[in-house]
């Protein structure tokens, strides 16, 4: 069994995160939100990152994007290292990351216009002609299923929650970027408008030839969108796998409580009576060893003292745990 | 449907006055909840599932105005004079929301909290009620609850938050709970611990629940019934079971096809219900889901179906068209 560093498809990878370490100073003690990460997503691909609510996957978003600073690590994107930019050099890169939050209605300026706010982004990037800029403008909404015509002209709060992440994405598809982080884009929506948008970003990742981080804590959208996928625990990774190999059979404990936990609407399947055990610890005073193991059922001494890591257990499927379910590769 | 229920929704409907013109946010609702069942309602946001609660416990905004009958243990709690109400809501009446940070008072502790409604409630003296808030909360799965009694809500987590709502509406034994999206605010692994409380606390005190949510795979194995809600007006109604195995009203199957299968492939596009839900100052005439809807033709567009059994009594939905293959329960 040889430990894996760099556990994914090491071909032509576009963003590499190595051994990134984030924290937050909080009253005198630290937040451990991103601890020793390491990732690569191909070209092309759809990794989708899940974990629950304080487990660092919305950090390690912006600490990708550097608007939240690495302690230590790198993050290289198409083979240049981000966290060593600054100012011109770093939002010259920007233009080909983009973010898509997940309240779409707070993350658009409630006195702007909708063609101003699409056209910013331009605006900063110094396209001079406002007739280019319209037109840009006009196609991206299009291309994202609205009429411009309509639209332009009007205000965010006019428009429902769905329409308003129809728009967060036009805004940041209109500089035709390479890659988009997605941080939980559909959590605040309606079951029928989800769909919606996660059909829209599939449209748009093969029109605009896009590769995508695709946050979110709802294993069942994740695994829609994602070739891949990774599970996020306190700051670390536990498992890293092609989307259908990890819901046949997940490795770590922590991936298998997940799934459980997914409700399922059909009333034959009767809910598993209490899959979870407690929540998770402060990510301030993390556990030692394996920070899952608080809640895992197969805890043991070792996973006390020993932090585990990422192991292949199966063609690049990868788990950190020293009780994986699955025999190892 | 002969036994008294303990709750019954009689012909009722909401109006709010805005802006743009009269809301109708409830139109003709009827329902009805036994003793000791759960009723599940489902519906997309500004379906009218909260205003419809709302209505029934008396909460509604200054400005709406309400009709029909709401019938809870014997009598009609629209108009019931303010005092009786409040004894009755909080002690056989409980209601649980979706965010715990709104209904917690933020300035009090738990205890203060919890210690006040059974004072309140069920006279108990300063040392019983608290010797009560103390197993209320073990019983809801909260850890050292004699110190949890001293902490303020911000210095719980959601989850432990949601808890301690919960273990407050259940003080005083209710014979209804509410509980008003209870998950939506939570992680999966903790909504699926909150559904199973909830669950385990209605069979040992055999109390009647009605579940909101805009989740079909929440109320899929938890509820007896459901009643799924569009644009104010209950479009298909069924014992859970039987409205798996067969939907009939066309928005039931699209909600749930909507829903990402755990068991199908990556990248697999999902059947989305196209448009949005109509602006409820416009009514529309005919059915008000036709305009989305893929079946809809000349006479949704003209009249409104009404909600009504078909083959067996306990089965009603409002569809001039509905599906007639078994559809769902197999997804």
């Amino acid at each position: 069994m040889m430990p894996i560093s760099q556990p994914s498809p090491s071909r032509d990878p576009l963003l590499t995160v190595e051994n990134l370490v984030v924290e937050y100073a909080v009253g005198g003690k630290t937040i451990h939100a991103v601890s020793d990460v390491n990732l690569q997503v191909a070209r092309g691909e759809t990794l989708g990152l899940v974990g629950e609510s304080g487990c660092g996957k919305s950090t390690l978003g912006r600490a990708v994007l550097q608007l939240r600073r690495a302690v230590s690590g790198r993050v290289l994107f198409d083979g240049q290292d981000l966290t060593a930019m600054q100012g011109d050099t770093l939002r010259q890169m920007r233009r080909r990351v983009q973010l898509i939050f997940q309240d779409p209605i707070a993350s658009l300026n409630p006195r702007r216009r909708i063609g101003d706010i699409i056209a910013e982004p331009l605006v900063i990037s110094g396209i001079k002609d406002p007739r280019q800029r319209e037109q840009l403008v006009r196609d991206v909404l299009g291309a994202v299923g609205l009429d411009a015509a309509l639209v332009v002209g009007r205000l965010p709060h006019e428009f429902s929650g769905g329409q308003c992440q129809r728009i967060c994405i036009a805004r940041a598809l209109v500089l035709n970027p390479e890659f988009i982080i997605c941080d939980e884009p559909v959590s605040a929506l309606d079951v029928s408008i989800r769909a919606q948008i996660l059909n829209l970003l599939e449209e748009m990742k093969a029109r605009y030839g896009l590769t995508l981080l695709f946050i979110a804590h709802d294993l069942a959208v994740v695994k829609a969108v994602s070739d891949r996928v990774a599970v996020m625990y306190l700051g670390r990774l536990c498992e890293v796998g092609p989307s259908e190999q990890l819901f046949a059979h997940p490795a770590h404990p922590y991936t298998a409580l997940l799934i459980e936990a997914i409700p399922v609407p059909d009333p034959d399947v009767r809910p598993a009576e209490s899959v979870a055990v407690g929540e998770p610890p402060s990510p301030m005073s993390p556990p030692s060893g394996c920070r899952f193991r608080t809640r895992c059922p197969k805890a043991d001494r070792r996973c006390g003292d020993e932090v585990p890591e990422l192991r292949a257990v199966a063609p690049n499927q990868f788990v950190a745990c020293h009780h994986p379910l699955i025999a190892t590769a | 449907m002969t036994e008294p229920a303990l709750l019954s929704v009689e012909g009722v409907s909401v109006d709010l006055p805005t802006p743009r013109g009269n809301l109708r946010a409830v139109d003709q609702i009827d329902l009805r909840v036994g003793a000791g069942r759960t009723l599940g309602i489902v519906g997309e946001s500004g379906c009218g599932k909260t205003m419809l609660s709302r209505a029934i416990l008396q909460l509604l905004p200054k400005k709406a105005k309400l009709s029909g009958r709401v019938m809870f243990d014997g009598q009609d709690l629209v108009g019931l004079d303010p005092e009786r109400l409040r004894k009755l809501r909080g002690r056989s009446l409980a209601v649980v929301f979706q965010d715990p940070m709104t209904s917690l008072n933020p300035v009090l502790t738990i205890g203060t909290q919890l210690i006040e409604t059974l004072q309140e409630h069920l006279e108990l003296d300063g040392n019983a009620a608290k010797r009560r808030s103390v197993e209320l909360l073990a019983a809801v799965g909260i850890p050292a609850p004699e110190q949890r009694l001293m902490q303020y809500p911000h210095q719980l987590s959601g989850g432990m938050r949601q808890r301690v709502a919960i273990a407050i509406a259940l003080s005083c034994e209710p014979k209804l709970l509410i509980a008003d999206e209870p998950t939506t605010a939570l992680d999966v692994t903790i909504q699926a611990q909150i559904l199973d409380l909830l669950a385990r606390e209605q069979r040992r005190r055999h109390m009647a629940m009605i579940l909101i949510t805009h989740d079909l795979g929440v109320v899929a194995g938890r509820t007896d019934e459901v009643a799924v809600m569009y644009a104010g007006r209950v479009v298909e109604r069924a014992p859970t079971p039987a409205l798996f195995k067969k939907m009939r009203m066309p928005y039931t199957e699209a909600l749930l096809a909507a829903i990402p299968k755990i068991d199908a492939a990556p990248h697999t596009p999902l059947p989305a219900i196209s448009g949005r839900p109509p602006d409820p100052t416009r009514p529309i005439q005919g059915c008000s889901f036709s305009p989305r809807c893929r079946y809809a033709a000349g006479q949704c567009h003209r009249e409104k179906p009404s909600l009504a059994a078909a083959e067996s009594l306990d089965h009603q939905y409002a569809c001039f068209h509905p599906i007639e293959v078994a559809a769902g329960a197999t997804a």
